[in-house]
Protein backbone atom coordinates (compact mmCIF):
# COMPACT_ATOMS: atom_id res chain seq x y z
CA UNK A 1 0.00 0.00 0.00
CA UNK A 2 2.60 2.56 0.88
CA UNK A 3 4.46 1.60 -2.20
CA UNK A 4 1.65 2.44 -4.34
CA UNK A 5 0.94 5.81 -2.76
CA UNK A 6 4.88 6.93 -3.28
CA UNK A 7 4.28 5.52 -7.18
CA UNK A 8 1.48 7.41 -6.86
CA UNK A 9 2.97 10.59 -5.97
CA UNK A 10 6.09 10.38 -7.82
CA UNK A 11 3.67 10.19 -11.28
CA UNK A 12 1.84 13.51 -9.88
CA UNK A 13 5.27 15.04 -9.62
CA UNK A 14 6.53 14.30 -13.04
CA UNK A 15 3.56 15.41 -14.48
CA UNK A 16 3.75 18.57 -12.52
CA UNK A 17 7.67 19.01 -13.60
CA UNK A 18 6.45 18.04 -17.54
CA UNK A 19 3.26 20.43 -17.29
CA UNK A 20 5.04 23.59 -18.38
CA UNK A 21 7.24 21.89 -21.45
CA UNK A 22 3.48 21.00 -22.89
CA UNK A 23 1.15 23.47 -22.50
CA UNK A 24 1.36 26.84 -23.89
CA UNK A 25 3.28 30.14 -21.56
CA UNK A 26 -0.49 31.81 -20.67
CA UNK A 27 -1.42 27.88 -18.79
CA UNK A 28 1.85 27.80 -17.62
CA UNK A 29 0.91 30.85 -15.91
CA UNK A 30 -2.58 29.65 -14.48
CA UNK A 31 -1.01 26.17 -13.07
CA UNK A 32 1.38 28.75 -11.61
CA UNK A 33 -1.76 30.51 -9.87
CA UNK A 34 -3.53 27.22 -9.46
CA UNK A 35 -0.27 26.31 -7.08
CA UNK A 36 -0.35 29.57 -5.01
CA UNK A 37 -3.89 29.25 -4.51
CA UNK A 38 -3.18 25.95 -3.28
CA UNK A 39 -1.44 27.52 -0.53
CA UNK A 40 -3.69 29.52 0.61
CA UNK A 41 -6.23 27.44 0.89
CA UNK A 42 -4.38 24.73 3.07
CA UNK A 43 -3.49 27.69 5.13
CA UNK A 44 -7.57 28.67 5.26
CA UNK A 45 -8.36 24.88 5.75
CA UNK A 46 -6.02 24.15 8.47
CA UNK A 47 -8.12 26.99 10.78
CA UNK A 48 -11.45 26.29 9.18
CA UNK A 49 -11.10 22.59 8.19
CA UNK A 50 -8.80 21.38 11.06
CA UNK A 51 -9.46 23.71 13.90
CA UNK A 52 -12.88 24.68 13.21
CA UNK A 53 -12.30 28.82 13.41
CA UNK A 54 -13.84 30.05 10.73
CA UNK A 55 -12.65 33.22 8.77
CA UNK A 56 -14.43 35.36 6.25
CA UNK A 57 -10.96 37.30 5.46
CA UNK A 58 -8.25 35.15 4.76
CA UNK A 59 -7.68 37.49 1.79
CA UNK A 60 -6.50 40.43 3.98
CA UNK A 61 -3.60 38.00 5.10
CA UNK A 62 -2.81 37.17 0.90
CA UNK A 63 -2.96 40.88 0.71
CA UNK A 64 -0.59 41.88 3.17
CA UNK A 65 2.07 39.07 1.92
CA UNK A 66 1.19 40.18 -1.24
CA UNK A 67 2.33 43.62 -0.20
CA UNK A 68 5.10 42.88 2.23
CA UNK A 69 6.94 40.90 -0.96
CA UNK A 70 6.23 43.98 -3.51
CA UNK A 71 7.63 46.47 -0.50
CA UNK A 72 10.49 44.51 -0.32
CA UNK A 73 11.39 44.05 -3.65
CA UNK A 74 10.53 47.53 -4.72
CA UNK A 75 11.60 49.79 -2.01
CA UNK A 76 14.32 47.56 -0.31
CA UNK A 77 15.71 45.84 -3.48
CA UNK A 78 15.71 42.36 -1.62
CA UNK A 79 15.79 39.29 -3.92
CA UNK A 80 12.21 37.89 -4.78
CA UNK A 81 13.10 34.59 -2.61
CA UNK A 82 13.91 35.89 -0.04
CA UNK A 83 10.56 38.05 0.41
CA UNK A 84 8.91 34.71 1.09
CA UNK A 85 10.20 33.65 4.23
CA UNK A 86 9.89 37.32 5.23
CA UNK A 87 6.10 37.70 4.20
CA UNK A 88 5.17 34.68 6.11
CA UNK A 89 7.06 35.65 8.99
CA UNK A 90 5.05 38.81 9.01
CA UNK A 91 1.75 37.00 8.94
CA UNK A 92 2.84 34.77 11.50
CA UNK A 93 2.94 37.43 14.01
CA UNK A 94 -0.28 39.13 12.02
CA UNK A 95 -2.32 36.07 12.62
CA UNK A 96 -1.40 35.25 15.94
CA UNK A 97 -2.17 38.84 16.92
CA UNK A 98 -5.89 38.68 15.22
CA UNK A 99 -5.86 35.37 16.86
CA UNK A 100 -5.95 36.23 20.17
CA UNK A 101 -8.66 38.73 20.06
CA UNK A 102 -10.79 36.15 18.12
CA UNK A 103 -10.55 33.38 21.09
CA UNK A 104 -13.58 35.22 23.04
CA UNK A 105 -15.22 34.60 19.68
CA UNK A 106 -17.10 31.42 17.98
CA UNK A 107 -18.80 30.53 15.09
CA UNK A 108 -20.83 33.11 13.43
CA UNK A 109 -19.43 35.91 15.64
CA UNK A 110 -15.82 34.90 14.77
CA UNK A 111 -17.05 34.83 11.05
CA UNK A 112 -17.81 38.97 11.38
CA UNK A 113 -15.01 39.52 13.11
CA UNK A 114 -12.44 38.27 9.93
CA UNK A 115 -15.17 39.57 7.28
CA UNK A 116 -14.73 43.18 8.96
CA UNK A 117 -10.90 42.29 8.07
CA UNK A 118 -11.08 41.34 5.11
CA UNK A 119 -12.86 44.04 3.76
CA UNK A 120 -11.45 46.83 5.61
CA UNK A 121 -7.81 45.62 4.43
CA UNK A 122 -7.90 47.31 0.91
CA UNK A 123 -9.18 50.83 2.00
CA UNK A 124 -6.42 50.83 4.83
CA UNK A 125 -4.01 49.80 1.46
CA UNK A 126 -5.05 53.30 0.34
CA UNK A 127 -4.74 55.48 3.43
CA UNK A 128 -2.93 58.46 1.96
CA UNK A 129 -0.16 58.31 4.55
CA UNK A 130 0.93 54.87 4.03
CA UNK A 131 0.61 56.09 0.19
CA UNK A 132 4.80 56.18 0.08
CA UNK A 133 5.66 52.39 1.03
CA UNK A 134 2.06 50.79 -0.99
CA UNK A 135 1.67 52.85 -3.69
CA UNK A 136 -1.69 53.91 -2.94
CA UNK A 137 -4.55 53.06 -5.52
CA UNK A 138 -1.79 52.87 -7.78
CA UNK A 139 -0.48 49.94 -6.24
CA UNK A 140 3.21 48.61 -7.10
CA UNK A 141 4.70 47.55 -9.97
CA UNK A 142 7.15 44.31 -9.65
CA UNK A 143 9.44 42.87 -12.44
CA UNK A 144 9.43 39.15 -13.01
CA UNK A 145 12.15 37.60 -12.02
CA UNK A 146 14.49 35.64 -14.77
CA UNK A 147 15.49 31.91 -14.36
CA UNK A 148 18.65 31.94 -12.36
CA UNK A 149 22.11 32.17 -14.17
CA UNK A 150 23.58 28.56 -12.98
CA UNK A 151 20.61 26.75 -14.93
CA UNK A 152 21.39 28.23 -17.57
CA UNK A 153 24.97 27.34 -17.25
CA UNK A 154 23.64 23.80 -16.92
CA UNK A 155 21.98 24.12 -20.41
CA UNK A 156 18.23 24.47 -18.53
CA UNK A 157 16.84 27.16 -20.93
CA UNK A 158 13.34 28.19 -18.75
CA UNK A 159 11.66 31.27 -19.75
CA UNK A 160 10.50 33.49 -16.88
CA UNK A 161 7.04 32.04 -16.57
CA UNK A 162 8.18 28.41 -16.50
CA UNK A 163 11.13 29.42 -14.12
CA UNK A 164 8.41 30.97 -12.22
CA UNK A 165 6.50 27.95 -12.13
CA UNK A 166 9.38 25.38 -10.66
CA UNK A 167 9.78 27.81 -8.61
CA UNK A 168 6.10 27.65 -7.09
CA UNK A 169 6.05 24.04 -6.99
CA UNK A 170 9.51 24.00 -4.72
CA UNK A 171 7.55 25.94 -2.57
CA UNK A 172 4.36 24.90 -2.38
CA UNK A 173 5.81 20.96 -2.20
CA UNK A 174 7.49 22.55 1.38
CA UNK A 175 4.12 23.84 2.17
CA UNK A 176 2.52 20.51 1.82
CA UNK A 177 5.30 19.03 3.69
CA UNK A 178 4.75 20.99 6.69
CA UNK A 179 1.17 21.15 6.59
CA UNK A 180 1.37 17.11 6.37
CA UNK A 181 3.75 16.79 9.75
CA UNK A 182 1.59 19.51 11.62
CA UNK A 183 -1.69 17.80 10.94
CA UNK A 184 -0.61 14.32 11.68
CA UNK A 185 0.79 14.41 14.87
CA UNK A 186 0.38 15.43 18.14
CA UNK A 187 -0.09 19.38 17.32
CA UNK A 188 -2.55 18.99 14.50
CA UNK A 189 -5.03 16.15 16.85
CA UNK A 190 -5.16 19.11 19.55
CA UNK A 191 -6.34 20.96 16.85
CA UNK A 192 -9.05 18.80 15.43
CA UNK A 193 -9.57 17.67 19.62
CA UNK A 194 -10.93 21.37 20.44
CA UNK A 195 -12.51 21.59 17.13
CA UNK A 196 -14.53 18.41 18.14
CA UNK A 197 -15.58 19.30 21.73
CA UNK A 198 -13.48 22.14 23.38
CA UNK A 199 -14.16 21.22 26.93
CA UNK A 200 -13.05 17.66 26.25
CA UNK A 201 -9.74 18.71 24.70
CA UNK A 202 -9.15 20.77 27.24
CA UNK A 203 -9.57 18.32 30.32
CA UNK A 204 -6.89 16.33 28.71
CA UNK A 205 -4.34 19.35 28.89
CA UNK A 206 -4.55 21.04 25.53
CA UNK A 207 -3.89 24.76 26.02
CA UNK A 208 -7.04 25.79 24.10
CA UNK A 209 -5.71 29.46 23.59
CA UNK A 210 -2.73 29.08 22.56
CA UNK A 211 -3.07 26.31 20.20
CA UNK A 212 -5.69 28.67 18.73
CA UNK A 213 -4.07 31.79 18.33
CA UNK A 214 -1.02 29.77 16.93
CA UNK A 215 -3.15 28.09 14.77
CA UNK A 216 -4.34 31.43 13.50
CA UNK A 217 -1.02 32.18 12.96
CA UNK A 218 0.21 29.49 11.15
CA UNK A 219 -3.18 29.51 8.86
CA UNK A 220 -2.18 33.18 7.99
CA UNK A 221 1.61 32.56 7.35
CA UNK A 222 0.44 29.99 4.54
CA UNK A 223 -2.04 32.37 3.07
CA UNK A 224 0.83 35.15 3.09
CA UNK A 225 3.22 33.45 1.18
CA UNK A 226 0.98 32.60 -1.08
CA UNK A 227 0.04 35.99 -0.85
CA UNK A 228 4.02 36.55 -1.49
CA UNK A 229 4.03 34.24 -4.71
CA UNK A 230 0.77 35.61 -6.00
CA UNK A 231 2.49 39.40 -5.65
CA UNK A 232 6.15 38.03 -7.98
CA UNK A 233 3.65 36.23 -10.25
CA UNK A 234 1.12 38.87 -11.45
CA UNK A 235 3.88 41.38 -11.31
CA UNK A 236 1.64 44.29 -9.67
CA UNK A 237 -0.45 44.58 -6.52
CA UNK A 238 -3.24 47.03 -5.77
CA UNK A 239 -5.60 47.48 -3.03
CA UNK A 240 -8.54 46.50 -5.38
CA UNK A 241 -6.90 42.97 -6.03
CA UNK A 242 -7.93 42.10 -2.40
CA UNK A 243 -11.73 43.13 -2.01
CA UNK A 244 -13.49 40.83 0.08
CA UNK A 245 -14.31 38.93 -2.73
CA UNK A 246 -11.21 36.91 -2.36
CA UNK A 247 -11.59 36.39 0.97
CA UNK A 248 -15.22 34.44 -0.07
CA UNK A 249 -13.81 32.75 -2.84
CA UNK A 250 -10.99 31.24 -0.81
CA UNK A 251 -13.95 29.74 1.67
CA UNK A 252 -15.61 28.59 -1.63
CA UNK A 253 -11.93 26.93 -2.49
CA UNK A 254 -11.92 25.56 0.67
CA UNK A 255 -15.63 24.05 1.03
CA UNK A 256 -15.33 22.61 -2.52
CA UNK A 257 -11.88 20.97 -2.17
CA UNK A 258 -12.69 19.11 0.83
CA UNK A 259 -12.80 20.50 4.41
CA UNK A 260 -9.80 19.06 6.55
CA UNK A 261 -8.40 17.66 3.68
CA UNK A 262 -4.90 18.36 2.72
CA UNK A 263 -5.40 17.12 -0.72
CA UNK A 264 -8.66 19.34 -1.24
CA UNK A 265 -6.54 22.53 -1.54
CA UNK A 266 -4.95 21.47 -4.80
CA UNK A 267 -8.57 20.75 -5.62
CA UNK A 268 -9.95 23.86 -4.44
CA UNK A 269 -7.51 25.72 -6.53
CA UNK A 270 -8.00 24.27 -9.42
CA UNK A 271 -11.80 24.78 -9.36
CA UNK A 272 -11.36 28.82 -8.00
CA UNK A 273 -8.94 29.13 -10.95
CA UNK A 274 -10.37 27.55 -13.36
CA UNK A 275 -14.43 27.15 -13.01
CA UNK A 276 -14.71 31.18 -13.21
CA UNK A 277 -12.85 30.96 -16.90
CA UNK A 278 -15.01 28.10 -18.09
CA UNK A 279 -18.09 29.90 -16.67
CA UNK A 280 -17.03 33.19 -18.60
CA UNK A 281 -16.05 31.01 -22.06
CA UNK A 282 -19.94 29.22 -21.39
CA UNK A 283 -21.50 32.66 -21.18
CA UNK A 284 -20.38 36.01 -21.47
CA UNK A 285 -23.80 37.91 -19.93
CA UNK A 286 -23.88 36.08 -17.06
CA UNK A 287 -20.94 34.16 -15.90
CA UNK A 288 -21.73 34.21 -12.96
CA UNK A 289 -25.32 32.73 -13.18
CA UNK A 290 -22.95 29.72 -14.54
CA UNK A 291 -20.44 30.24 -11.80
CA UNK A 292 -23.48 29.37 -9.45
CA UNK A 293 -25.06 25.85 -11.11
CA UNK A 294 -21.50 24.86 -11.13
CA UNK A 295 -20.88 24.96 -7.34
CA UNK A 296 -24.37 23.57 -7.12
CA UNK A 297 -23.71 21.28 -8.96
CA UNK A 298 -20.40 20.64 -6.74
CA UNK A 299 -22.09 20.81 -3.70
CA UNK A 300 -25.09 18.28 -4.68
CA UNK A 301 -23.16 16.04 -5.88
CA UNK A 302 -19.96 15.48 -3.74
CA UNK A 303 -20.77 17.01 -0.39
CA UNK A 304 -17.98 16.45 1.53
CA UNK A 305 -15.72 17.67 -1.24
CA UNK A 306 -13.41 16.67 -4.09
CA UNK A 307 -11.49 15.23 -1.98
CA UNK A 308 -14.18 13.44 -0.02
CA UNK A 309 -15.62 11.94 -2.93
CA UNK A 310 -12.37 10.61 -4.13
CA UNK A 311 -11.52 9.36 -0.91
CA UNK A 312 -15.30 7.30 -1.38
CA UNK A 313 -14.43 6.30 -4.77
CA UNK A 314 -10.79 5.17 -3.84
CA UNK A 315 -12.29 3.10 -0.86
CA UNK A 316 -15.04 1.27 -3.22
CA UNK A 317 -12.54 0.08 -5.73
CA UNK A 318 -10.67 -1.29 -3.30
CA UNK A 319 -13.34 -3.10 -1.57
CA UNK A 320 -14.32 -4.45 -5.75
CA UNK A 321 -10.93 -5.69 -6.10
CA UNK A 322 -10.90 -7.37 -2.57
CA UNK A 323 -13.97 -8.77 -3.32
CA UNK A 324 -13.15 -10.40 -6.93
CA UNK A 325 -9.58 -11.62 -5.30
CA UNK A 326 -11.82 -13.24 -2.28
CA UNK A 327 -13.71 -15.03 -5.27
CA UNK A 328 -11.50 -16.95 -7.09
CA UNK A 329 -10.98 -19.92 -5.82
CA UNK B 1 -4.96 12.46 48.09
CA UNK B 2 -7.49 14.88 47.40
CA UNK B 3 -9.47 17.22 50.31
CA UNK B 4 -12.58 19.03 49.07
CA UNK B 5 -12.64 21.81 52.04
CA UNK B 6 -15.99 23.68 52.71
CA UNK B 7 -16.77 23.80 49.04
CA UNK B 8 -19.49 26.42 48.08
CA UNK B 9 -21.11 27.29 44.72
CA UNK B 10 -23.93 29.53 44.11
CA UNK B 11 -25.72 30.34 40.18
CA UNK B 12 -27.48 33.73 41.16
CA UNK B 13 -29.54 32.93 43.77
CA UNK B 14 -29.21 29.07 43.91
CA UNK B 15 -26.68 27.36 45.98
CA UNK B 16 -25.75 24.47 44.27
CA UNK B 17 -23.11 23.35 46.63
CA UNK B 18 -23.00 24.56 50.48
CA UNK B 19 -20.14 23.90 52.67
CA UNK B 20 -18.89 20.61 51.65
CA UNK B 21 -16.36 18.55 53.11
CA UNK B 22 -14.45 14.91 52.28
CA UNK B 23 -11.67 13.55 51.71
CA UNK B 24 -10.48 11.15 49.08
CA UNK B 25 -7.80 8.40 50.46
CA UNK B 26 -4.89 7.60 47.99
CA UNK B 27 -5.84 4.22 46.04
CA UNK B 28 -9.56 4.32 46.99
CA UNK B 29 -12.74 4.25 45.33
CA UNK B 30 -15.10 6.98 46.67
CA UNK B 31 -18.47 7.03 45.27
CA UNK B 32 -20.66 10.21 45.53
CA UNK B 33 -24.36 9.86 45.29
CA UNK B 34 -27.52 11.87 45.75
CA UNK B 35 -31.09 12.28 44.22
CA UNK B 36 -30.77 14.31 40.34
CA UNK B 37 -29.81 17.73 41.17
CA UNK B 38 -27.99 17.28 44.77
CA UNK B 39 -24.89 18.65 42.80
CA UNK B 40 -22.32 15.76 42.46
CA UNK B 41 -21.61 17.30 38.64
CA UNK B 42 -20.99 20.69 40.07
CA UNK B 43 -18.93 19.11 42.34
CA UNK B 44 -17.04 17.42 39.57
CA UNK B 45 -17.04 19.93 37.48
CA UNK B 46 -15.46 22.45 39.77
CA UNK B 47 -12.48 19.58 40.46
CA UNK B 48 -12.05 19.70 36.66
CA UNK B 49 -12.37 23.87 36.91
CA UNK B 50 -14.97 24.32 34.87
CA UNK B 51 -16.70 26.17 37.65
CA UNK B 52 -15.25 28.54 39.92
CA UNK B 53 -15.61 27.82 43.65
CA UNK B 54 -17.51 30.90 44.98
CA UNK B 55 -15.96 29.68 48.89
CA UNK B 56 -13.44 26.72 50.27
CA UNK B 57 -10.22 25.19 48.97
CA UNK B 58 -9.98 22.03 46.95
CA UNK B 59 -6.59 20.31 47.73
CA UNK B 60 -4.80 17.75 45.58
CA UNK B 61 -1.70 16.16 46.97
CA UNK B 62 -1.84 19.23 49.34
CA UNK B 63 -1.97 21.91 46.68
CA UNK B 64 -4.76 23.84 45.65
CA UNK B 65 -6.71 23.18 42.74
CA UNK B 66 -7.96 26.73 42.21
CA UNK B 67 -4.91 28.46 41.41
CA UNK B 68 -3.88 26.45 38.48
CA UNK B 69 -5.34 26.73 34.97
CA UNK B 70 -7.98 23.96 33.46
CA UNK B 71 -5.65 22.66 30.72
CA UNK B 72 -2.89 21.89 33.43
CA UNK B 73 -5.50 19.66 35.45
CA UNK B 74 -4.77 17.06 33.46
CA UNK B 75 -0.88 17.74 33.91
CA UNK B 76 -0.85 17.79 37.70
CA UNK B 77 -2.72 14.33 37.75
CA UNK B 78 -6.35 14.36 37.22
CA UNK B 79 -8.25 12.58 34.58
CA UNK B 80 -12.01 12.75 33.67
CA UNK B 81 -15.18 11.05 32.12
CA UNK B 82 -17.87 13.08 31.19
CA UNK B 83 -21.27 12.13 32.18
CA UNK B 84 -23.11 12.85 28.94
CA UNK B 85 -20.20 11.89 26.52
CA UNK B 86 -17.22 14.64 25.66
CA UNK B 87 -15.44 12.39 22.55
CA UNK B 88 -13.78 13.94 19.59
CA UNK B 89 -16.79 12.83 17.51
CA UNK B 90 -15.18 12.33 14.04
CA UNK B 91 -11.85 11.53 15.12
CA UNK B 92 -10.81 7.68 15.20
CA UNK B 93 -11.01 5.87 18.73
CA UNK B 94 -6.54 5.68 18.14
CA UNK B 95 -6.87 9.18 17.67
CA UNK B 96 -9.08 9.78 20.48
CA UNK B 97 -6.83 7.99 23.13
CA UNK B 98 -3.98 9.88 21.59
CA UNK B 99 -5.35 12.96 22.29
CA UNK B 100 -5.57 11.23 26.10
CA UNK B 101 -1.73 11.71 26.09
CA UNK B 102 -1.18 15.47 25.06
CA UNK B 103 -0.31 16.02 29.19
CA UNK B 104 2.00 13.51 28.89
CA UNK B 105 3.83 14.83 25.56
CA UNK B 106 5.30 18.19 24.60
CA UNK B 107 6.72 19.00 21.13
CA UNK B 108 4.84 21.60 20.16
CA UNK B 109 3.91 23.64 16.44
CA UNK B 110 7.77 24.07 15.25
CA UNK B 111 8.78 20.56 16.13
CA UNK B 112 6.30 19.08 14.95
CA UNK B 113 6.25 21.22 11.24
CA UNK B 114 9.25 19.73 10.65
CA UNK B 115 8.73 16.34 11.84
CA UNK B 116 12.59 16.12 13.80
CA UNK B 117 13.35 12.87 14.93
CA UNK B 118 12.32 13.44 18.85
CA UNK B 119 8.85 14.12 17.40
CA UNK B 120 8.80 10.37 15.73
CA UNK B 121 10.09 8.65 19.17
CA UNK B 122 7.27 10.65 20.98
CA UNK B 123 4.72 9.59 18.59
CA UNK B 124 5.75 5.95 19.07
CA UNK B 125 5.47 5.99 22.66
CA UNK B 126 2.07 7.41 22.34
CA UNK B 127 0.91 4.95 19.77
CA UNK B 128 2.29 2.32 22.10
CA UNK B 129 0.29 3.07 24.91
CA UNK B 130 -2.95 3.73 23.56
CA UNK B 131 -2.69 0.46 21.69
CA UNK B 132 -2.22 -0.66 25.45
CA UNK B 133 -5.19 1.17 26.50
CA UNK B 134 -7.22 0.20 23.38
CA UNK B 135 -6.62 -3.52 23.93
CA UNK B 136 -7.45 -3.44 28.02
CA UNK B 137 -10.88 -2.08 27.03
CA UNK B 138 -11.33 -4.69 24.27
CA UNK B 139 -11.19 -1.85 21.92
CA UNK B 140 -8.76 -3.21 19.46
CA UNK B 141 -11.25 -4.46 16.93
CA UNK B 142 -12.47 -0.37 16.14
CA UNK B 143 -9.43 0.97 17.51
CA UNK B 144 -9.35 2.87 13.72
CA UNK B 145 -13.17 3.42 13.63
CA UNK B 146 -14.79 6.61 13.82
CA UNK B 147 -15.81 7.53 16.98
CA UNK B 148 -19.35 8.49 16.49
CA UNK B 149 -19.97 5.10 14.49
CA UNK B 150 -19.48 3.22 17.89
CA UNK B 151 -22.56 2.33 19.64
CA UNK B 152 -23.03 4.07 23.10
CA UNK B 153 -21.47 1.22 25.68
CA UNK B 154 -17.96 1.48 23.43
CA UNK B 155 -17.83 4.93 23.39
CA UNK B 156 -17.91 4.95 26.95
CA UNK B 157 -14.99 2.99 26.70
CA UNK B 158 -13.24 5.01 24.26
CA UNK B 159 -13.80 7.83 27.20
CA UNK B 160 -12.17 5.25 30.03
CA UNK B 161 -9.11 4.77 27.61
CA UNK B 162 -8.68 8.27 27.04
CA UNK B 163 -8.65 9.85 30.09
CA UNK B 164 -6.53 6.86 31.13
CA UNK B 165 -4.16 7.79 28.71
CA UNK B 166 -3.13 10.90 30.39
CA UNK B 167 -2.02 8.83 33.31
CA UNK B 168 -4.16 10.28 36.20
CA UNK B 169 -3.20 9.10 39.55
CA UNK B 170 -7.22 10.58 40.15
CA UNK B 171 -9.48 9.50 38.17
CA UNK B 172 -13.26 11.36 37.56
CA UNK B 173 -16.09 9.05 36.70
CA UNK B 174 -18.87 10.85 36.06
CA UNK B 175 -22.09 8.53 36.01
CA UNK B 176 -20.17 5.63 34.18
CA UNK B 177 -22.81 3.56 33.78
CA UNK B 178 -25.40 5.91 32.56
CA UNK B 179 -27.08 4.38 29.39
CA UNK B 180 -25.41 0.85 30.12
CA UNK B 181 -27.34 -2.39 29.91
CA UNK B 182 -27.02 -4.65 32.89
CA UNK B 183 -24.54 -6.76 32.01
CA UNK B 184 -22.59 -4.11 30.57
CA UNK B 185 -22.53 -2.65 34.32
CA UNK B 186 -21.55 -5.73 35.60
CA UNK B 187 -18.38 -5.23 33.72
CA UNK B 188 -17.62 -1.66 33.73
CA UNK B 189 -17.49 -2.87 38.32
CA UNK B 190 -15.09 -5.24 37.72
CA UNK B 191 -13.00 -2.47 35.02
CA UNK B 192 -13.20 -0.20 37.82
CA UNK B 193 -12.28 -2.08 40.15
CA UNK B 194 -9.07 -3.45 38.10
CA UNK B 195 -7.96 -0.01 37.29
CA UNK B 196 -7.62 0.57 40.83
CA UNK B 197 -5.72 -2.30 41.55
CA UNK B 198 -3.77 -2.41 38.63
CA UNK B 199 -2.73 1.08 37.62
CA UNK B 200 -2.78 2.00 41.27
CA UNK B 201 -5.12 4.50 40.45
CA UNK B 202 -7.68 6.27 43.28
CA UNK B 203 -11.31 6.95 41.66
CA UNK B 204 -13.68 9.63 43.08
CA UNK B 205 -17.20 8.28 41.04
CA UNK B 206 -20.58 9.80 40.71
CA UNK B 207 -23.13 7.55 40.08
CA UNK B 208 -27.00 6.73 39.99
CA UNK B 209 -26.55 3.09 40.36
CA UNK B 210 -26.74 2.35 43.56
CA UNK B 211 -25.91 -1.58 43.17
CA UNK B 212 -22.77 -0.37 41.46
CA UNK B 213 -21.70 2.14 43.75
CA UNK B 214 -22.55 0.05 46.64
CA UNK B 215 -20.37 -2.81 45.44
CA UNK B 216 -17.16 -1.20 44.66
CA UNK B 217 -16.94 1.72 46.55
CA UNK B 218 -14.74 1.69 49.75
CA UNK B 219 -16.30 4.57 51.00
CA UNK B 220 -19.72 6.60 50.06
CA UNK B 221 -20.37 10.64 50.39
CA UNK B 222 -24.11 11.29 49.92
CA UNK B 223 -25.41 14.75 48.51
CA UNK B 224 -28.63 16.39 48.98
CA UNK B 225 -29.75 20.00 48.01
CA UNK B 226 -25.84 20.89 47.83
CA UNK B 227 -24.94 19.78 51.51
CA UNK B 228 -23.08 16.65 52.45
CA UNK B 229 -25.89 14.59 54.39
CA UNK B 230 -23.66 11.25 55.01
CA UNK B 231 -20.40 9.77 54.59
CA UNK B 232 -18.90 6.37 55.39
CA UNK B 233 -18.77 2.72 54.07
CA UNK B 234 -21.23 1.84 52.01
CA UNK B 235 -23.02 -0.42 54.96
CA UNK B 236 -22.67 2.79 57.24
CA UNK B 237 -24.44 4.87 54.77
CA UNK B 238 -27.01 2.67 53.37
CA UNK B 239 -28.56 2.69 57.08
CA UNK B 240 -28.50 6.68 57.25
CA UNK B 241 -31.78 8.25 57.88
CA UNK B 242 -31.53 11.20 55.68
CA UNK B 243 -30.11 9.60 52.95
CA UNK B 244 -33.39 6.87 53.03
CA UNK B 245 -35.44 10.23 53.13
CA UNK B 246 -33.81 12.12 50.47
CA UNK B 247 -34.03 8.72 48.04
CA UNK B 248 -37.53 7.30 49.13
CA UNK B 249 -39.17 10.79 50.01
CA UNK B 250 -40.88 10.90 53.43
CA UNK B 251 -43.34 12.77 55.87
CA UNK B 252 -41.84 15.94 56.46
Amino acid sequence: MNKRVLAGYTVLLLIACALPFVVSEYRTFQFTLVLIYSIALLGLNILTGFNGQISLGHGAFYAIGAYCAAILMDKAGIPYWATIPAAGAVCLVAGFLFGLPALRLEGLYLALATFALGVSLPQLLKYHHLEEWTGGVQGIVITKPDAPEFLTGLGVALNQDQWLYFFTLAVTIVMFLLAWNLLRGRIGRAMMAIRDNHVAAEAMGVDNSMVKSLTFGVSAMFTGIAGALGAIAVQFVAPDSFNIFLSITFLIGIVIGGLSSISGALYGALFIQFVPNIADEISKAAPWAIFGLFLLGFIYLMPMGVAGAIRMGLARLTRKVHNKQAEKP
Amino acid sequence: MLRVQNVGVRFGGIIALDDVTFDVPTGKIVGLIGPNGAGKTTLFNCLSRLYECGSGDILFNGESLLRIPRHRVAAVGIGRTFQNLALFRTMTVLDNVMVGSHSRTGTGFFLNALRLPVVGREEQMTHEKAMLLIRFLDLESVAQARVADLPFGQQKRVELARALASEPKLLLLDEPASGLNHEEVGTLGKVIREIRDRLKLTVLLVEHHMSLVMSISDRVVALNFGRKIAEGTPAEVQQHPELIQAYLGGGA
